[in-house]
């Protein structure tokens, strides 16, 4: 995904003068095409998140179009004071990448994991949160943000991620895409866990389960059309996300849950739980520890159906 | 150009209202509002080239105050200075009016930022200095902080970046009236050597009485001094300047005048 994201915002960078990318010490080698096409408006801020983040408001407030970029828990709640107050609260157009989140950089420990971000910035006015299931959604998701005049949060995973989309679908923020089409149980995924909800979806498959998956890629502002029809066809819903249980996509769709008139189906929300992880290992054992895998969500899913 | 005794005139003016503004909306942050009139005189009238007319000019010379809880003095400098009407300044606090107690993203013609909370205000002038430089235009940015302000580590990140770009069009001038919401400033961190700190961050760093609205003139209409450094402005002032029983009496951050205490500041500035 990140390499998508540097690939795209040089392409973009070419049509648009107005975006800069502020770079928090991070993205070693990633940016040199960029810097190569745009050595005036790409700055290095250091290892100086809220710096950054408030001069990315400044910046914005000239008529510029910043993008901030640092690894996820740096970019997001380390400065989440200056998102709220100098970003959202002014509404600007400022696109905030966090890369690696939830446990895509599970193996460099909890400073590093980002399973709380999304419940962080959900609660503030004006920014639009966009997880981008695969490669092909970063480029879509990034094309969308800079004709966005108001604040983006854009949450990565890391790179060489499986890429779901063989083509590019339709894509609008706040729109969710059908990924496969299905009758019985709904996938309502959002963000790098997209491969999880489609291998699991197949799984059932095989037991004669028919699984819709949707990439739910917008956390803010929830698709309520989408989710309506869902809701309406489907009685097993679930909500898969490589963030806490707690506030993220599974927490937003059940606060808009709870609100409608008549509940009848069966919510389940996949995610990390309520807990650090203290254990050495990578994304994979990670999402082993946690119980975000096919075979785990499979388990849950089937028992609705014996 | 005013003469010095007009500018001291306004002054008196500005404290005058603002000490009115605090008894009627029974809005606290006097004290730190009356410490830092001079300097917003010596800027609005002296430095910044700004038409109030035209108050979105993309040219403008921007002014931030990070230290947003004076914000009657600058709600007062914007008004007398022609941003806006005059008695738009009698709502301020009130229910409903556009003027906060900290000033909110375009409240008023003029309000380059909202402010209120602490270390933010450098970082965004750091912003648009750096989008000047980019937009290839010429204008500077005049930031105010508070010497409270500078407890917080993002000043210190904003003053290490502005100097590693050779920032020349920014300006920091610190209120330094050695007052914080409740101590000294100089015994709750360690700030002192508050002009070497900010020399050792790269700046050029002037010292200066920060009611001499002259001297402060002249320090803020020479930008970029020729240094190829961003300039920090130590403005050593007095919490609650003008008003003899208010000065250097912290209880002043938050206490609201009464009447008599109204009319008392008034004559004392020569208002009545």
């Amino acid at each position: 995904m990140r390499n998508a994201f540097a690939s795209e915002i040089t392409s973009l960078a070419k049509k648009n003068d107005r975006i800069v990318i502020l770079s928090g010490d991070i993205g070693n080698r990633l940016f040199d095409k960029f810097k190569e096409y745009f050595p005036d408006r790409f700055f290095n801020c250091g290892v100086a998140e809220a710096n950054m983040t408030s001069m990315a408001a400044g910046m914005a407030m000239c008529g510029l179009l910043p993008v901030t970029y640092t690894i996820t828990p740096f970019n997001t709640i380390r400065c989440l004071e200056q998102i709220k107050v100098d970003v959202c609260y002014h509404n600007l157009p400022v696109i905030i990448i966090g890369v690696g989140s939830g446990l895509s950089y599970a193996g460099l420990g909890g400073t590093h994991h980002s399973c709380e971000d999304i419940a962080l910035l959900r609660v503030l006015p004006n920014i639009k949160i966009i997880c981008p299931g695969d490669a092909v959604e970063v480029r879509l998701a990034l094309r969308s943000a800079v004709k966005n005049n108001s604040p983006v949060y854009l949450r990565l995973g890391k790179k060489n991620e499986p890429v779901i989309h063989k083509e590019e679908p339709f894509f609008e923020i706040g729109k969710g895409i059908t990924v496969i089409k299905g009758t019985q149980v709904c996938f309502l995924s959002t963000g790098n866990v997209l491969p999880i909800a489609v291998k699991t979806a197949s799984l059932l498959k095989e037991q004669g389960i028919s699984t819709q998956v949707i990439s739910f890629h917008t956390i803010k502002p929830l698709d309520i059309e989408l989710l309506t029809q869902i809701f309406k066809t489907f009685k097993v819903i679930a909500t898969l996300e490589e963030h806490s249980c707690i506030g993220g996509i599974g927490g937003a769709i059940a606060e808009w849950f709870s609100d409608q008139p008549c509940r009848k189906n069966k919510l389940y929300r996949f995610g990390t739980s309520d807990n650090f992880i203290h254990r050495s290992g990578n994304q994979e054992n990670a999402r082993k520890m946690v119980g975000l895998t096919p075979e785990n969500i499979f388990k849950k899913i089937i028992m609705e159906f014996n | 150009m005013n003469s010095i005794s007009e500018l001291e005139v306004i002054a008196k003016k500005i404290r005058g209202k603002i000490v009115e503004m605090s008894y009627k909306s029974r809005a606290a942050h006097l004290g730190s509002s009356l410490s830092c009139v001079d300097i917003l005189v010596a800027a609005y009238w002296a430095a910044l080239s700004i038409d109030p007319k035209n108050p979105y000019d993309p040219n403008r010379d921007r002014f931030i105050l990070s230290k947003g809880h004076a914000a009657s003095a600058i709600y007062t400098t914007l008004a007398f200075k022609g941003f806006f009407a005059e008695d738009i300044l009698d709502s301020y606090a009130s229910i409903g009016s556009c003027l906060e107690e900290h000033p909110g993203p375009k409240c008023v013609p003029g309000i380059e930022a909202a402010t209120g909370s602490l270390g933010h205000g450098l970082s965004i002038g750091i912003g648009m200095g750096l989008s000047c430089r980019i937009q290839k235009q010429s204008y500077k940015v005049y930031v105010l902080l508070s010497d409270g302000e500078c407890n917080e580590g993002s000043v210190w990140e904003a003053a290490m970046f502005a100097s590693a770009h050779s920032l020349e069009n920014i300006v920091s001038i610190v209120d330094f009236n050695k007052w914080q919401a409740t101590g000294r400033s100089c015994e709750i961190m360690a700030l002192q050597p508050l002009k070497k700190k900010w020399e050792a961050f790269g700046w050029s760093v002037y010292e200066t009485d920060g009611h001499d609205i002259g001297s402060l003139a002249n320090i803020l209409t020479n930008i970029p001094d020729g240094s190829d450094k961003p300039v920090a402005v130590i403005a050593h002032t007095v919490k609650g300047k003008g008003i003899s029983f208010m000065e250097d009496d912290n209880n002043w951050h938050y206490r609201i005048p009464t009447q008599e205490e109204v009319i008392m500041s008034k004559k004392e500035l020569g208002l009545l």
